[in-house]
């Protein structure tokens, strides 16, 4: 008797456990298939005619036929916009690891006076919605003659990508241990040389997170481009897509090919590396 | 000796220290200092005009037709909020606790979960674009096959539903965001704590809302503040979407369209305001910081009491 019901507590125990996480697992693979989707729907589109896009949008398209990527190609400004956003996201990136690093040296790796306050100083940067000063901005970069140049969007991401920056490397670079530092101190080397040679090497995981932090955003803001830049040419790759979406506005199947190919760089980068993208774009929201 | 030592390497922590300083000093605090000064402004298009006290907040508060601009603009951002909270915080927990049982396939459904967050926000307000138009769009298409001919509505046409069109494009956008960060907190809870839960009940219920839910009180802190100060500096999606005035009919109006309008002008009302613009930025971010500072705080008391 005792026995029959332990194991038709078990026998519940078990279907409970497999109903539940069948409804998980229903729930996951609805929700996959839901951020998938559009993205799908997005390149089949990418490769069909605008009659095509319209009667079946779901069917699978002929790939070889890229007729609205060479049309892309020909016709429009993209591939100066791709090459803008490299330049500027490139130049933003190299800055911010740059200066991030040197901040967070000196935060992390010395004791002195003020230290505190100035770490305090880089993370009040960290919660100010910077959209908000976008007029003050504007006529600073007035006064500094760099509106309509892409200089003005390479010092506001740097100035907006170094309190994260510094806040995650001060914290890993404060974790470092200090033998290898003592050591070369001893030998008499320079504080610049323990710096580069024996500290830098070791810092580079933290750069890595840092940066995809920073990447992503920078890669897609939208934003200081159309505050600051005018001038087409300067546009970056969000910007530029707003004009060329206006163009185009009856010829889906271009359209669709313009989304394409300015989400395929960051989608295939995150496939390739999705493990460190998860982790630098939380790593701001994960203790 | 020792002291010449101690100047060379005060030298080296300012060369170190100084440049990243004056980036982060020019071009975040100063801009947010001056957003302040010039709310107190008179401004002629770019020029700085007479001191005018609190003329411009005044103006925005409680002068016709700024005053219903400015309370339309806000209700939407409240609903914004709220309805996020529950689309893409409420669907991320759910999602997160799904994804921690490390079912079949959980790694694959993790990627996939995670990766419109990755797309520009500019990128995702075309394709929902694309997919809502009324006649061609996909999501009109599937509800006339299957049937629904009465669903495929006008979604960005119509007022009653262009801003639920919004969010819910918001809300596929940045799901995997508080799925992700809720995942990780789930993750560190201790497994000793999770068997002993196991023992007093057997219902998931219970589990979930006793055990798990306030064990990851420091996630939800995280997610909820910064659904917060994202949901009222919304801006990219609804100018795409629906256009600087957040049509149909300011149907769609929340206060970062609001903002930009009244400080840049637009196509069809021409006049920008720096002064106007000015008062509603420093009223904003007013209220985001202090909103921000009081949901914080508690809900880190709620994470102490656990």
């Amino acid at each position: 008797m005792s026995t029959a019901q332990a194991s038709y507590y078990d026998r519940r125990g078990i279907m409970g456990t497999l109903g539940r996480d069948g409804l998980l697992q229903i729930i996951l693979i609805a929700n996959t298939v839901l951020m998938l989707a559009p993205i799908i729907i997005m390149v089949f589109s990418a490769f069909k005619t605008t009659p095509q896009i319209f009667q079946s949008p779901f069917a699978i398209p002929d790939f070889t036929q890229v007729a609205n990527f060479l049309k892309i190609w020909n016709e429009t400004n993209f591939l100066r916009y791709l090459l803008n956003s490299f330049v500027v996201t490139g130049a933003s990136m190299v800055l911010i690891l740059t200066l991030g690093t040197m901040a967070a040296y000196a935060l992390g790796r010395y004791a002195f006076t003020g230290a505190n306050f100035i770490l305090m100083f880089f993370l009040a940067g960290l919660t100010l919605p910077l959209k908000l000063a976008i007029i003050p901005l504007f006529m600073l970069m007035r006064d500094l003659s760099i509106l309509n140049n892409q200089l003005s969007l390479i010092f506001v991401y740097t100035a907006m990508g170094l309190p994260t920056t510094v806040f995650i490397m001060t914290g890993f670079i404060r974790s470092l241990p200090s033998e290898l530092e003592d050591a070369a101190r001893m030998d008499g080397a320079s504080e610049a040389r323990i710096m580069w040679s024996i500290m830098l090497p070791l810092v580079r995981p933290a750069m890595v997170i840092a940066g995809i932090q920073n990447v992503v955003p920078i890669w897609n803001d939208f934003f200081f481009p159309l505050v600051f830049i005018q001038n087409d040419d300067l546009k970056t790759l969000p910007q530029g897509l707003t004009n060329f979406m206006g163009e185009y506005t009856t010829d889906w199947g271009v359209l669709f090919s313009g989304l394409t190919l300015s989400a395929a760089p960051i989608i295939i980068i995150y496939i390739v590396l999705s493990k460190q993208f998860i982790a630098g774009m939380t790593s701001g929201a994960v203790k | 000796m020792p002291h010449l030592r101690m100047t060379g390497r005060g030298l080296w922590i300012t060369v170190l220290i100084v440049p990243p300083l004056a980036f982060v000093a020019l071009f975040i605090v100063y801009p947010i200092i001056s957003a302040f000064a010039y709310a107190f402004f008179d401004w002629q298009g770019l020029r700085r005009g007479d001191f005018v006290g609190l003329e411009n907040f005044h103006t925005v508060l409680f002068v016709e037709p700024y005053r219903s601009w400015t309370i339309n603009a806000f209700t939407h951002n409240v609903i914004v909020f709220f309805a996020l909270m529950v689309l893409q915080n409420g669907l991320g927990f759910l999602l997160a606790y799904a994804l921690w049982r490390e079912l079949p396939g959980a790694r694959f459904h993790r990627i996939a979960v995670f990766l419109p967050v990755v797309l520009s926000t500019i990128i995702v307000a075309y394709l929902f674009k694309l997919f809502l138009h009324p006649l061609f769009g996909v999501v009109n298409i599937s509800l006339r096959g299957i049937g629904l001919d009465w669903l495929a509505q006008p979604w960005l046409g119509q007022g009653s539903t262009a801003l639920w069109a919004l969010i819910a494009a918001q809300a596929w956008h940045m799901v995997g965001f508080p799925t992700l960060v809720f995942l990780a907190g789930m993750q560190r809870i201790p497994g000793e704590i999770l068997d002993a839960a196991r023992m007093e009940t057997e219902s998931e219920w219970v589990k979930i809302s006793k055990i798990v839910w306030p064990l990851v009180a420091p996630s939800a802190t995280i997610v909820f503040t910064l659904l917060f100060v994202g949901a009222f500096n919304w801006f990219e999606l609804p100018y795409i979407m629906a256009g600087l005035d957040g049509s149909p009919y300011g149907s769609t109006d929340v206060l970062g369209l609001y903002f930009y309008r009244t400080a840049f002008g637009n196509v069809s009302a021409g006049q920008q305001d720096f002064g106007l613009g000015s008062a509603l930025a420093v009223l904003i971010f007013i209220f985001i910081a202090a909103f921000a500072t009081v949901m914080t705080l508690r809900l880190r008391a709620r994470e102490i009491q656990v």
